[in-house]
């Protein structure tokens, strides 16, 4: 039995674990896209970016999760779309709105002798922004950003709400079977995934503590 | 040989009017050291030849030809004929001593990493910091900092090298070692404009002075003129008060 439970948690791990990382991986850069808007010169791009983020970090993550799933059905007829799908779409626009708010944190927080001594250098506005200001923003934003993606690790649960077989859901169903350790078990994974991150981020940051600035 | 010639350059910010119409010119390697009161117009006048601000109004010239502000691109070519170095030194605090002086000959492709290289080093031995290749930014005292700034800007090798008062963020112990780095420049047919307060260095080492009041050229000349003769009450006053205190 023991080893049913664990294999059946370790599978549902799996399904959190490809929640966590897909959300990452379209989030990080979408935020990127978002906090240039927010930031843009062009004031109804600039207007709509605020307004959009407003929106997004303005309202439960499990509302905009069953927005995503059931709205396309319930408003226009169409076939319900694919559960684990509607759960990245529905992380990654929400983190990315999150996350384009520490960016643009960061880029600001740049004093503005940087930009200046890329353009008196002859730098294009790409390569002062690569090569001189994006890594001065990672070390700024690094301890807001670990926080936000150690909180994506405990939001994957709420992929649950749309019946996404992810670790809270498989714990949950053992309780059917009469068995409740499962559940609590379940917190030990959370732990040790977000105990790593926290190891990984502190390396990173600790790497990036060779220069001050 | 006539470098640079600046006509009825105009700039305001908002209501102010910061230069209110700047002309003047200069050979090649010739020394100018602008002088005057803090919010006079000086650092502004540095800014608009290294297109940090665009003027309102006027024309710059080099060698002959009129830069004008239209793209992006023309704004950066521009750019090139120039050299800043900055008050507060802005160097990238991410890049080793080394790599902030060949970053934009890299990102310029000016020449083989070799070369670049090579010039790098030959530069920070010019200025003294050739040990200090692999530090970073932070390591370094303020005159240091300045050095390696003075070489960053060198690398590029600007057809003029302009300075926004080198020195006024040092500890006084500092200045000297900054300003005998620029005094060595001299020597080399590097043509420079100089904004600063160290009235003395400027004596030294300007082939002219310049004396900025109120957005205008109050009085131009040779550092004997301004200094020992000067015309206008405006800058008989400022030389005075410099002197004394």
């Amino acid at each position: 039995m023991l080893a049913q439970v664990t294999n059946e948690l370790l599978s549902g791990f799996w399904v959190t674990i490809e929640i966590f990382l897909l959300t990452l991986v379209f989030s990080l850069p979408l935020g990127l896209v978002v906090c240039f808007g927010t930031m843009s010169r062009f004031a109804p791009l600039r207007c709509l970016s605020r307004g959009f983020v407003w929106v997004i970090r303005g309202t439960p993550l499990m509302l905009q999760l069953i927005v995503i799933f059931y709205g396309p059905g319930l408003l226009f007829g169409l076939p319900s779309g694919d559960r684990f799908w509607s759960v990245i779409i529905a992380f990654s626009i929400n983190y990315a709105c999150y996350f384009s708010e520490i960016y643009r944190g960061g880029i600001e927080s740049i004093p503005q002798g940087q930009y200046e001594a890329g353009q008196v250098l002859g730098m294009t506005k790409q390569q002062i922004f690569f090569k001189v200001i994006f890594l001065q923003v990672v070390k700024r934003i690094i301890a807001p950003m670990s926080n936000e993606i150690i909180t994506l690790v405990k939001d994957t649960s709420l992929a649950r709400i749309i019946g996404v077989y992810e670790l809270i859901y498989v714990g949950q169903s053992f309780i059917r079977k009469g068995l409740i350790y499962p559940l609590f078990c379940t917190g030990i994974f959370y732990l040790v995934f977000s105990g790593l991150l926290t190891l990984l981020l502190g390396r990173l940051e600790k790497k990036l503590g060779y220069f001050k600035g | 040989m006539e470098i640079l010639n600046v006509q009825n350059l105009k700039k305001c910010f908002g209501k102010t009017d910061v230069l209110k119409g700047i002309s003047f010119s200069l050979n090649a390697g010739e020394i100018l050291a602008v002088i005057g009161s803090s919010g006079g117009g000086k650092s502004t006048l540095l800014r608009c030849l290294n297109f940090l601000e665009i003027p309102d109004s006027g024309s710059i010239s080099v060698n002959g030809k009129v830069l004008s502000a239209g793209s992006e691109d023309e704004i950066r070519e521009n750019r090139l004929h120039f050299g800043l170095v900055f008050q507060n030194f802005n160097l990238f605090p991410q890049y080793s001593v080394l790599e902030n002086v060949t970053l934009a000959p890299t990102l310029l492709h000016r020449g083989s990493a070799q070369e670049i290289r090579e010039n790098a080093q030959r530069l920070l031995q010019q200025v003294g910091l050739v040990h200090k290749a692999d530090a970073y930014p932070y390591q370094l005292s303020g005159g240091q900092q300045q050095r390696v700034a003075i070489a960053r800007a060198l690398a590029l090798d600007p057809e003029i090298l302009c300075f926004d008062e080198p020195t006024s963020a040092l500890d006084p112990e500092l200045t000297g070692e900054v300003l005998r780095v620029i005094q060595n420049l001299k020597g080399e047919e590097n043509t420079m404009i100089i904004v600063t307060h160290e009235m003395e260095f400027a004596r030294r080492v300007a082939d002219r002075v310049m004396f900025v009041a109120d957005g205008r050229i109050e009085e131009i000349g040779t550092p004997e003129e301004i200094f020992e003769h000067p015309q206008s009450e405006k800058t008989k006053t400022f030389i005075h008060s410099a002197q004394t205190f």
